[in-house]
């Protein structure tokens, strides 16, 4: 049986009945500028030396992981991944703290003891993802339970790649969450390309998201470059997990835009491919929808471009204000302290 | 103060622990209505629901990456592995998430993985390993080994409290076969302090878990011959009593370390390049290591015992180290 693929979001009044008004809508064009501009700052950063080890981007996917974000409640958690950066921003991790942790400084999220987008904020509800893949799928299953087990209505959000998909904890974690039917939303960025495998050779099915099917749970194709009809499926599944009607299995369907990180040029990607997915850049898809339906005029689009840019200039500015972390704190935080557990969090 | 076995002891403990916090609870598999593979949940289904001890499915990946997740959402969850073998399963979400959350991103991980180990009742190569130094090597585990039911009843009360990933080897051969008091009230032994076991004069054994008792035994045989064995069982590896050791070995001048997992690279050797860097000129004896030979734990009865340190082997490393 097919998953069922969702439609594009097309006028006002749809938009409107998935719960968004015209600010909001202007926020997430905000947050996606906001997102492309971080890691495009993040680029120049990491050429002119700035940043040590690699550098990772997450271009295509801002739709993708902005949609997604938009539609948890503020109190749902969840763990995003390395294309996930406008998660991060639209929750509200300030830029400067991502630059900060891109070149290592101590006033980054993980204070120099990681780097790249392995970030969190456990107050914001995001935790810091780790590099083997999906690791933290099953985690946020975790989230869920505990959610479960206190009979909150919240639900954690699972982020995982087409490639790491094939993993066997991405199984372990979706078939305990079918059979307790806990509230975690599945959410696999399938950007096409596992560094350079492409998809066919990662999997057999037609979508990733005819699994769904074999955990007991719904699938959902979604194109992940139409932000509203992401945001409008994420909605639609969270509700239903609140709700106690369990998990779901977003499959959203995007082009990595770029190598796998900074050092690939991505030589094995079609250049048609590319051309193609460019002419659907989320960004300036959503531009023109927003101009032909939602009236977006020229005076409200430069000045929020001009916003963007200086917030951050001014989060760079900050960033590299920030110092190197103190070599003799590399012990610090390899146990934790009793009292860490008296936090509102811990409680 | 009642008698309880070593069994009961880790019983009443989580038990206790379960009423006196609601943040408490229980996964694994079996645990709920079977009461655990060897029985140690055994009513806890009855008294505190399906959602506080929860079976789960064949996925130890998913158990201990569950109980991370809810454990950074406030909980604190006891996970069980059926047997400590099966933690090989899991690995990564114990070493690559659990062990570096809080270093990295400052959430502490409170769980306990009780991992039921150790070998002497046939149970082969993978019902049998003491795979506790592959974890020592892991910063930011805890890592506990209780030899007597007072101990393992109140190190579990510390293992639950503390804000770290904590694992909890319960030998398994211990379970039924060691009863002695145990108080009902509740009580934690605090992690990083030795007890010992058995004062002596003459030679210092370092140890934990089962081959406490092994030494134990060996030690009134040398004390027959007329040499006194102290016996300090750690309790704890990570973190490890040093001072108490190097106490002991500073007293007594000789010293063997005993254990159970295999030799090489096992958490003995990192006892002895301590006593060496810090009382090499106390020694009067080289160190002594007697432990498990290199090889996966063999099925066969003459074979296992072959493997697994005997008294017999203890008290001939004993009377070598007396005799020196």
């Amino acid at each position: 049986m097919a998953v069922r693929e969702a439609e594009p979001v097309g006028s006002l009044q749809e938009v409107h009945d998935a719960g968004l008004d015209r600010e909001d809508l202007l926020g997430i064009y905000r947050n996606l500028l906001l997102t492309r501009g971080v890691e495009e700052r993040g680029h120049i950063l990491y050429k002119q030396g700035k940043i040590p080890g690699s550098f990772y981007t997450g271009r295509g996917n801002e739709a993708s992981a902005v949609g997604v974000a938009t539609a948890m409640g503020p109190d749902d958690v969840g763990c995003p991944l390395q294309r996930d950066m406008g998660v991060h921003i639209t929750h509200g991790v300030e830029p400067w703290r991502i630059f900060a942790q891109y070149m290592g400084r101590a006033d980054g999220p993980t204070h120099g003891r990681d780097g790249n987008v392995h970030i969190g904020d456990a107050n914001l509800g995001l935790h810091a993802m780790v590099s083997h893949l999906p690791a933290m799928l099953p985690v946020a299953v975790g989230m869920g339970l505990a959610f479960r087990i206190r009979e909150e209505k919240r639900v954690a959000i699972a982020w995982c790649g087409e490639g790491a998909a094939n993993r066997g904890d991405a199984h372990e974690g979706m078939n305990f969450a079918g059979v307790r039917r806990l509230p975690v939303v599945f959410v696999i960025d399938n950007n096409q390309w596992a560094y350079s495998t492409p998809h066919h050779l990662e999997y057999a099915v037609e979508h990733l998201a005819d699994r769904a099917h074999g955990y007991g749970f719904d699938g959902v194709v979604v194109d992940g470059t139409d932000v509203l009809a992401v945001y409008r499926e994420a909605k639609r599944a969270i509700e239903k997990a609140r709700e106690g009607g369990g998990p779901t299995l977003i499959e959203s369907l995007t082009l990595r835009m770029e190598g796998h990180a900074v050092h690939d040029d991505a030589f094995y990607v079609p250049r048609e491919m590319f051309e193609e997915w460019e002419r659907r850049d989320p960004i300036e898809r959503y531009r023109t929808w927003l101009r032909d339906n939602a009236s977006l005029t020229d005076e409200e689009e430069d000045e929020l471009t001009a916003g963007v840019k200086r917030h951050l200039n001014e989060a760079l500015e900050r960033a590299e204000a920030s110092p190197m972390p103190d070599p003799s704190t590399l012990l610090k935080g390899v146990f934790a302290e009793p009292e860490e557990l008296e936090t509102p969090h811990h409680k | 103060m009642p008698e309880k076995t070593y069994l009961q002891a880790i019983s009443d403990g989580l038990r206790q622990e379960m009423r006196h916090d609601q943040r408490v609870f229980v996964m694994g598999e079996d645990v709920g209505v079977y009461g655990g593979a060897f029985k140690v949940t055994q009513g806890f289904q009855e008294e505190f629901g399906p959602w506080r001890v929860i079976d789960m499915p064949l996925s130890e990946t998913a158990i201990v990456a569950g109980a991370t997740g809810a454990a950074l959402m406030g909980l604190r969850p006891v996970a069980e592995m059926q047997f400590a073998d099966f933690v090989s399963c899991a690995w990564d979400h114990l070493v690559t998430v659990a062990a570096k959350q809080h270093y990295r991103a400052g959430t502490p991980i409170p769980i306990v993985l009780r991992l039921p180990s150790g070998g002497g009742f046939s149970g082969g190569p993978f019902h049998s390993q003491n795979p506790e130094s592959s974890f020592a090597h892991i910063p930011g585990l805890k890592i506990v080994c209780p030899s007597t039911p007072a101990d393992a009843k109140g190190l579990l009360v510390s293992a639950i409290a503390d804000p770290n990933p904590v694992l909890f080897f319960e030998h398994k051969h211990l379970y039924r076969r060691i009863k002695s008091e145990v108080p009902d009230e509740r009580y934690t032994i605090p992690f990083g302090e030795a007890r010992t076991h058995r004062p002596g004069e003459d030679v210092t054994v370092v140890t934990w878990g089962a081959m406490v008792h092994t030494a134990a035994e060996a030690a009134e045989r040398l004390e027959r011959e007329g040499v006194s064995v102290e016996v300090l069982d750690l309790r704890t590896l990570i973190p490890w009593d040093r001072a108490a050791v190097l106490e002991s070995v500073r007293r007594t001048s000789k010293v063997l370390v005993l254990h159970e997992d295999t030799r090489t690279g096992g958490f003995g050797a990192e006892i002895a390049a301590t006593v060496a860097e810090e009382a090499f000129e106390h020694l009067d004896a080289p160190l002594k290591r007697i432990a498990a030979p290199d090889s996966p734990v063999p099925f066969s009865p003459p074979l296992e015992k072959a493997f697994i340190p005997q008294v017999d082997d203890v008290v001939a490393g004993l009377r070598e180290l007396a005799a020196y």
